[in-house]
């Protein structure tokens, strides 16, 4: 069947066999192979992508369940890999030491990304709990924790920034 | 000021966190096809027909191979003499009546032994392909457990006569017990455990013009080209292994699989670029597994606390083929007496092999074995004779006078302030108001529980020291420098350690320095990374190429400057050459690079030394639901003092995420079998792996004893990890002592728990 699914803003179409899974297609029929399967049973969020702005599994999905519809993977997170043009829960991740093989990043920063677009304040428990369904072998999730929080102030202080911008500007 | 010591982000991470690394399943080559095994789906059975004829016909099938197609294989290793006997003292597949083959043969020994492949156009086809390949299997009894393995009326290899793979350690000699006031005795087990790296087994090849280029999910590229070379036949230099970016390794990527070999071999049978990646359900089959031994403890000593006597006997699940399954034990019974200063020793081990996926090592190897059960055993001990299990380790750990300290099991520990690092986690930890609330909670008989556990342990890094680490170093004339690594990173932060370490020696900033690893025709010989040793080894070899680089960079700019090498001083804050006291002249490693003449500014070193005994004392802190059973680690304190830190931030992120896989095996993780050896934890359902969710953040002490070594560095890759298992399992015990528990085997899973409450009832 033929899917069309945009891809960190580029549309992406492709013929593909109706069985085929969002996170093969994200990394044969898009290339782009960030996005990673770590489990055949939904339990370890390495394949974590942003669906029309909520977080999946796409190792859970059709591709066919995401024709017409938006993904962002990391690879859509910046433009480069310039530390300063680095998505704030990039940067953060880098800064606390939130990655040690890079397999589970792509996910978890996903993952991150999503609950804070839900959460701008989490508490550590909710950050804890809001990780649960994505694995880390390496870090013991001490510093992943600690950078999804300290990208949570670092959003907050820049909305703050802007809203005392704003105000100046009234 | 060096930089050595600070606080230094990686220089991984951006590419990591951007674009994603490059592992195996991340290659694009030419024409490539996919890999997909059928492995077997009983634990013990005779293969008596293959037939894979209706896979040949299947859409996109471009082969299906098994165990008739292996025609093409070097020849086997000569007879070693030995007769079947297995020397423990080598991490090798035992070869002799206890070979493992690549493909199955004729029989079947696990659940998930590889036993035919096919190749696909693409990796859906496989999974199908794999299910029409028609094997008949005449199933055998399986060897469930240790005490089906011992009594051996069923055996895995016939021809040698016993299950009983290797037997090790001195012979029991219990009469230093005699003279004991207290005398404990408890069998534990140390389960099997899963360490699943986040990217599973992976490996793609190609073979072309001669040559076979093997991309390897491995741990050590080097070893990796070895063991290929030999079970093919070829020339290591017709070889290149390439480790690209690698998921973590955790010890299970040391060795390489009969799987990964096969993949290789399949390349070059075929003439076809092959790729493999393993699913999570075949890699809780096929990865080797770590643990798994049966231990019992025998501790004596005085009524006021003096251990006088410890023995311990090891029974070692092997699993199907006996790879490590000999050499663990030896970790173990090396490692035996721990921390303590315990004059009469006996420890023994027999290795057995069982129906199940074959051990090796796994985050430890032997040394948290070791420690799980004299910690275990000091706590029964001090529960025995009713002292505080902290203040039973300060009596008996080694003193600092002490050091180097000869072991009565054999090692030489280094160095060590044992004491300081107890006494510094029990500070941090607020020991004494830990131990007050408790007992406001027992007095009030709380459900939640409190329970505080203390372990102190030592343990054995870069064991294999004395066969050392390579490192070159070129400096080039643009004043950039590239290192070339024989260790292996798979998220340890290697790269950014080296250039650390230039940087601090040369004063060439860590941006223009290149760290390469993992290709064997860039660096054919190294060791790679296991056992906690790459820093020790490895980084002192880069350190000793940096010195060797500076002394020929001298002479380069005497010569330059015109001036005497006695009067030359390298400014490492601005990287420039300087005539002391006269800082305008000065020239640049571009200038001394370019004046270095054909053979460049370069340095190779293979450096070799001794294992180093890194120490500490954690001390977990749980809570336990008395009426569910249900146990949950609410701080955990650490002081881990493995020598002089280079780079705080990856010294904690290695004991953070050892810390998490010790927790893991005392709270919730085990490898676990039905009666007739088939897996009930094939997948990450199942299998309990640890998340963020059941963890605290944890609490780091800092404590620098430095070894003996130009960084003064000692391992922390597994530190983590043998600390905090006992700990955390001490503090389950502790919840529930006043109820009358003593022992709780690991994993504490709630039912466990709750048990041991409910048999403790009416014993008190």
């Amino acid at each position: 069947m033929k899917v069309t699914v945009t891809v960190n803003g580029s549309q992406v179409e492709a013929e593909v066999p109706d069985r085929t899974l969002l996170v093969h297609f994200l990394r044969e029929q898009a290339g782009l192979t960030a996005t990673n399967v770590g489990c055949d049973t939904s339990s370890c969020g390495a394949c974590t992508v942003l669906l029309d702005g909520q977080s999946v599994k796409s190792c859970t999905l059709l591709a066919a369940q995401a024709d017409s519809r938006a993904v962002q993977t990391m690879e859509g997170l910046a433009s480069s890999d310039d530390p300063d043009a680095m998505h704030p829960v990039q940067r953060a991740f880098r800064a606390e030491h939130g990655l040690q093989c890079g397999f589970c990043t792509p996910g978890m920063v996903m993952a991150a990304v999503s609950l804070l677009a839900e959460n701008s304040s989490p508490t550590e428990d909710e950050v804890r709990a809001a990780l649960e369904g994505n694995l880390c072998r390496c870090t013991g999730y001490h510093n992943i924790v600690r950078a999804v929080l300290a990208a949570a102030g670092e959003n907050q202080s820049a909305q703050a920034g802007a809203a005392a911008a704003s105000e100046r500007q009234a | 000021m060096s930089i050595l010591g600070t606080r230094v982000v990686r220089t991984e991470d951006p590419r990591l966190l951007t674009k994603g690394g490059t592992y195996v399943d991340d290659m694009r080559l030419p024409g490539m096809a996919r890999v997909t095994f059928v492995r077997s789906p009983v634990a013990h059975a005779m293969i008596t027909g293959i037939d894979t004829s209706a896979a040949l016909a299947a859409p996109g099938v471009v082969a299906a191979l098994t165990a008739a197609d292996l025609t093409d294989l070097g020849p086997p290793p000569p007879d070693d003499g030995s007769g079947g006997e297995v020397n423990e003292t080598l991490p090798l597949p035992a070869g002799g009546p206890w070979t493992e083959p690549l493909f199955a043969v004729d029989r079947v020994r696990y659940v998930g032994e590889p036993v035919a492949m096919v190749i696909t156009d693409d990796r859906y086809q496989g999974e199908d392909a794999a299910e029409l390949v028609s094997v008949d299997y005449e199933p055998l009894p399986a060897v469930v457990g240790y005490d089906a393995a011992l009594a051996g009326s069923t055996q895995l290899f016939p021809a040698a006569g016993t299950n009983v793979v290797v037997v090790g350690g001195a012979p029991a000699d219990d009469s230093a017990f005699e003279g004991c006031e207290v005398v404990v005795e408890r069998t534990f087990e140390n389960q099997r455990l899963a360490p699943i790296p986040m990217e599973g087994r992976a490996a793609a090849a190609t073979w072309e013009d001669g040559k076979l280029t093997a991309w390897v999910s491995t741990q050590n590229a080097q070893i990796t080209r070895f063991v290929l070379a030999g079970v093919l036949g070829l020339d290591p230099g017709a070889i290149r292994v390439v480790a690209p970016d690698v998921g973590g390794g955790f010890g299970a990527k040391v060795a390489l699989d009969r799987d990964a070999i096969l993949v290789v071999w399949a390349a070059k049978h075929i003439g076809h670029a092959l790729s493999w990646s393993e699913t999570r359900s075949e890699n809780l089959l096929g990865m080797t597994q770590g643990r798994a031994q049966r231990q019992t403890v025998k501790i004596g000593g005085s009524r006021d606390g003096r251990i006088q006597a410890y023995r311990l006997d090891i029974v070692q699940d092997a699993g199907a083929y006996p790879r490590m399954g000999g050499f663990l034990p030896f970790f173990t019974r090396l490692m035996a007496t721990g921390a303590y200063d315990i004059p009469n020793v006996s420890a023994a081990s027999t290795t057995v092999v069982t129906n199940a996926t074959p051990i090796a090592a796994y985050r430890g190897a032997g040394r948290p074995e070791a420690t799980a059960a004299i910690e275990r055993a000091v706590d029964l001990f001090a529960a025995e004779i009713g002292k505080d299990p902290a203040d039973v380790r300060r009596m008996n750990l080694i003193p600092d006078g002490k050091f180097p300290y000869q072991s009565p099991c054999g090692a030489v520990y280094d160095s060590g302030a044992y004491t300081g690092a107890l006494d510094k986690v029990l500070a941090g930890a607020g020991y004494r108001e830990l131990r007050a609330e408790q007992a406001r909670r027992r007095e009030r008989g709380d459900v939640l529980q409190l329970g505080i556990g203390v372990s102190s342990y030592v343990e054995i890094t870069a064991a294999d020291a004395a066969g050392g680490e390579t490192a070159q170093l070129i400096v080039h004339d643009n004043g950039t420098a590239t290192v070339y690594t024989g260790s292996s990173a798979h998220g340890q932060g290697h790269h950014t350690a080296w250039a650390m370490i230039v940087e601090a020696e040369l004063g060439i900033e860590m941006a223009k320095v290149t760290v390469i690893h993992g290709d064997t025709d860039l660096i054919p010989l190294g060791t790679g990374t296991y056992g906690s040793r790459s820093l020790q080894l490895g980084g002192v070899a880069v350190h000793r190429t940096a010195v060797e680089v500076k002394e020929q960079a001298r002479q380069l700019a005497a010569d330059l400057l015109e001036a005497s090498e006695s009067d030359l001083e390298l400014d490492t804050g601005s990287g420039t050459w300087q005539v002391r006291g006269d800082p305008a002249s000065s020239k640049t490693w571009a200038e001394v690079a370019s004046h270095a003449g054909d053979g460049g500014l370069t340095a190779s070193v293979h450096h070799t030394a001794q294992p180093t005994f890194p120490f500490g004392s954690h001390v977990a802190v749980v809570e336990v639901d008395t009426e569910t059973g249900k146990a949950r680690l609410i701080r955990h304190v650490t002081v881990d003092d493995a020598g002089t830190v280079l780079n705080p931030v990856l010294f904690d992120g290695q004991r953070h995420g050892g810390i998490a896989q010790g927790v893991a095996q005392a709270l919730y993780e085990e490898v676990a079998y039905d009666a007739d050896g088939n897996p009930l934890t094939s997948t990450l359902v199942d299998y309990a792996a640890i998340t963020a969710a059941e963890l605290p953040s944890f609490e780091l002490l800092t404590s620098e004893t430095p070894a003996d070594n130009p960084l003064g560095a000692k391992g922390i890759g597994e530190a983590g990890t043998i600390g905090s298992t006992p700990a955390t399992q001490n503090a389950v015990i502790d919840a529930v002592s006043h109820l009358g528990v003593r022992h709780i085997d690991m994993p504490a899973t709630p039912e466990r728990v709750w048990a041991a409450i409910n048999a403790a009832r009416g014993t008190l």
